[in-house]
């Protein structure tokens, strides 16, 4: 959990804030606070999947999922614990 | 029209500029030809000085078409005004009949006299009866004023400064860094503009203490007091609210038919730029209908299929049987004439797409063309960018903000970005769906493209955000609009943004002027004559764009002129590639070495302008091919072309200026 998070800390400095804004807390949402634009997301989806040998499934590409340090550490945990199971395994919902 | 029929005296493609001493000191003679010498690209083939007590004007021409009383600077008949004139006036032989009629007697038959003469009948109201493109300056010797004015819509550029006891005026900011007296520094507030809006709003420049004279105004010097005032607004009252769609359309083809004959009226051979859209396929159609000679056509093709319209450009070749050029970009050709780009734009851009055009006015000049016309300004006047259907769609979604169906319209935005439309819907939605943030609800349309913009931003180093920090851009853009800018529909918001600062800002300068002009190339845009702006203006919105379809009013008007495929078309919006142009496409990825080097965490540093530790990051995101969105390209665009700014500007403006010189030498300044 604490390396998931370290990781996908690491992309979105180096990325989205380019070593910039520190204080970038676990809930604060990207599209908000303007982290990412809206192709910023493709780059996102393309690192998780690269990574961590994941598929991201359409319905799984929601704010809910995706749109903070919190959200994408739960996303990426509940998807490699559900190894085997369908991706729709992640709560889809609309912001 | 054209030689066969009469002779045209309009002065050509200029360069002016000139100092007044506030003191009347003598002007040290070598200053204005130090000045006019650095425009030369703009009038290669002749100059003149005008030198008396506390004032020098100077003037750069480009061909010699009245050598006998067409020189500039030019005067009046007892020699008490003095003219230096840059553009054209098309209407000039109208102009010139009246005043004949009322008795006046012409010496020439040029353009510049009949501008000359309106100001000793009409003072600083002369402006009022001309139809054209143009910045110039009169020097009243009775009354020691120095009138300057600029055209409507910031076609022509003119610069201004103060130093110690001087004002200084140029139609390049790089002929004022002439005089050492003026200082050349960045302007941070400037910097912080253009890293929202894309470009600064006037009058400010990127650099601290030059001004731009705005489009529309007029500046006069007296009595050591510098007047600024416009003699011309836009103004989007729908005064003709009762004309329907059929008159519109009928008096709109009627004024691009005459405001194009009058842009043909030229002694050299004109020719038309083709993008494949239907703006610029309407202006050569009309040139067509109105010229005997086979026309030249110029386009730019793209090696990268994503920014390629060639395909659209030959179906309107065969169509209107032209002669057609193209220039043919790679990545690289971008790259390598980028810095001469910025030499010409005299500002950071956050966009490459000026470095095509800058190629293709070369291909047009080495074609035999200095006079081309092109279809800039359509888009504005009646209602082609698709920020103006994103603002329609959003507003739709507002009505019913928990509709599902509604927000798919969305989708029907920017379907020529590709990443963009592969982004899931709730994203898209979410990213269009921007209020106002306690912002004035009035640039609504805009706010989602100047966010965006703004997260550049965060490259600044902390010297630069410290020194913007607080400070609000919209505020300053709100306290320049015209007051009843507030009482406007948000479609007509919308369109008077992208006229009133985008336009002149970017696309008539960056894009426009400047690039053409550093080839001696004169761009003319029937789209831009007045009475089609006016008419646009006074033009309600839904005759505009009719439910999702952009300038309705201007298919309907021209559906004769153009190929079938092209009314039914939508806009495909004028792009090239960003980050690839430097950092290439393939699987290694080398920079040109200059990119290596301002880009460096040493130079970055030692600059104080960006964040080296940030650039690095974006480099080398660049390097691996991970700069895809709008926002890193961006990014990348306005710090290389802000660290050329600082290059050529700032640390080697000496160096650079000896080589524009040597590049243009063999001219003789008289």
């Amino acid at each position: 959990m604490k390396l998931i998070e370290q990781q996908i800390r690491q992309f979105i400095d180096d990325n989205f804030l380019f070593g910039q804004e520190e204080d970038l807390r676990g809930d604060d949402s990207f599209m908000e606070k303007g982290t990412i634009d809206s192709t910023g997301v493709l780059e996102l989806v393309t690192f998780l999947e690269e990574k961590y040998h994941i598929k991201i499934a359409d319905e799984d590409l929601v704010p809910y999922n995706l749109d903070s340090i919190d959200s994408l550490v739960r996303f990426v945990t509940d998807k490699l614990n559900s190894n085997g199971k369908e991706p729709g395994h992640c709560k889809s919902k609309t912001s | 029209m054209g030689r066969a029929c009469q002779r045209h005296f309009l002065t050509d493609m200029c360069g002016i500029a000139g100092i007044l001493n506030l003191d009347g000191a003598t002007v040290d003679p070598a200053l204005p030809r130090r000045m006019i010498r650095l425009v030369r690209h703009r009038g290669p083939d002749d100059s003149g000085v005008h030198l008396e007590q506390g004032i020098g004007l100077a003037h750069a021409r480009l061909s010699v078409i009245d050598p006998a009383g067409g020189g500039q600077p030019m005067s009046n008949d007892d020699g008490s005004l003095w003219i230096t004139f840059n553009g054209e006036i098309f209407n000039y032989l109208e102009l010139r009949e009246e005043l004949i009629r009322k008795g006046h007697r012409f010496r020439t038959r040029s353009d510049t006299e009949v501008v000359l003469r309106l100001y000793e009948v009409y003072g600083e109201e002369c402006v009022q009866y001309c139809n054209g493109q143009w910045a110039f300056a009169i020097w009243d010797s009775r009354n020691r004023k120095l009138f300057l004015s600029r055209d409507r819509l910031g076609i022509v550029p003119l610069f201004y400064t103060m130093s110690s006891r001087s004002f200084l005026f140029a139609s390049e900011i790089k002929s004022i860094f002439a005089d050492s007296a003026v200082r050349r520094e960045l302007d941070m507030v400037a910097l912080d503009e253009l890293f929202t809006f894309w470009t600064m709003l006037p009058p400010r420049t990127i650099f601290k203490g030059v001004r731009e004279l705005p489009p529309g105004h007029s500046l006069s010097v007296e009595n050591n007091d510098i007047r600024v005032r416009p003699y011309w607004r836009l103004d989007y009252r729908a005064g003709m609210q009762t004309t329907s769609a059929e008159e519109y359309g009928e008096r709109l083809g009627e004024l691009l038919w005459d405001a194009t004959r009058i842009r043909l009226r030229s002694d050299v051979p004109v020719g038309s730029y083709l993008s494949g859209g239907l703006d610029s396929a309407v202006v050569t159609a009309l040139m067509k209908r109105l010229t005997n000679a086979r026309l030249k056509t110029f386009s730019i093709a793209f090696e990268d299929p994503d920014f390629d319209e060639s395909p659209f450009q030959k179906k309107v070749v065969d169509y209107l049987e032209t002669e057609h050029h193209e220039v043919r970009c790679s990545y690289q050709d971008i790259g390598r004439v980028f810095p001469e780009v910025i030499w010409h734009t005299e500002k950071p851009i956050l966009r490459t797409a000026p470095a095509p055009l800058y190629l293709l006015s070369s291909l047009a000049r080495d074609c035999g063309h200095k006079v081309i016309l092109a279809g800039e300004g359509a888009d504005e006047m009646l209602g082609g960018y698709d920020i103006f259907k994103e603002a329609k769609i959003r507003q739709f979604c507002d009505v019913f903000p928990d509709s599902k169906m509604r927000p798919l319209l969305l989708k029907r935005l920017y379907p020529y970005l590709r990443t963009l439309q592969s982004v899931p819907d709730s994203y898209r939605r979410a990213f269009f769906h921007k209020k106002s943030n306690g912002h004035s609800p009035a640039f609504v349309s805009h706010l989602p493209r100047w966010e965006l913009t703004g997260r550049i931003k965060l490259f600044f180093s902390q010297a630069v955000k410290a020194e913007i920090n607080g400070r609000q851009v919209y505020r300053d853009l709100e306290q320049i609009l015209p007051e009843n800018y507030f009482e406007w529909d948000g479609f007509s918001q919308a369109q008077y943004l992208e006229t009133f600062y985008l336009l002149p800002g970017y696309i008539l300068s960056s894009q426009g002027d400047r690039m053409s002009m550093a080839h001696s190339v004169e761009g003319r845009f029937p789209f831009l004559d007045h009475r089609v702006v006016e008419l646009a203006t006074a033009m309600p919105p839904r005759f505009k764009m009719k439910a999702l379809q952009e300038k309705y009013i201007l298919r309907r008007a021209t559906a004769e002129l153009v190929p079938p495929h092209l009314i039914n078309r939508s806009k495909y919006p004028y792009r090239a590639p960003d980050a690839k142009s430097f950092f290439g496409d393939g699987p290694r990825r080398f920079a040109d070495e200059y990119v290596e080097e301002l880009l460096s965490p040493n130079r970055i540093q030692a600059d104080g302008i960006f964040n080296p530790v940030a650039v690095q990051k974006l480099v080398d995101k660049a390097r691996t091919g991970h700069v895809v969105g709008a926002r890193d390209n961006m990014a990348l665009v306005g710090i290389l072309s802000t660290q050329l700014v600082i290059e050529k500007f700032l640390r080697n403006f000496d160096r650079e200026s000896r080589h524009e010189t040597d590049r243009t030498a063999n001219t003789s300044i008289h």
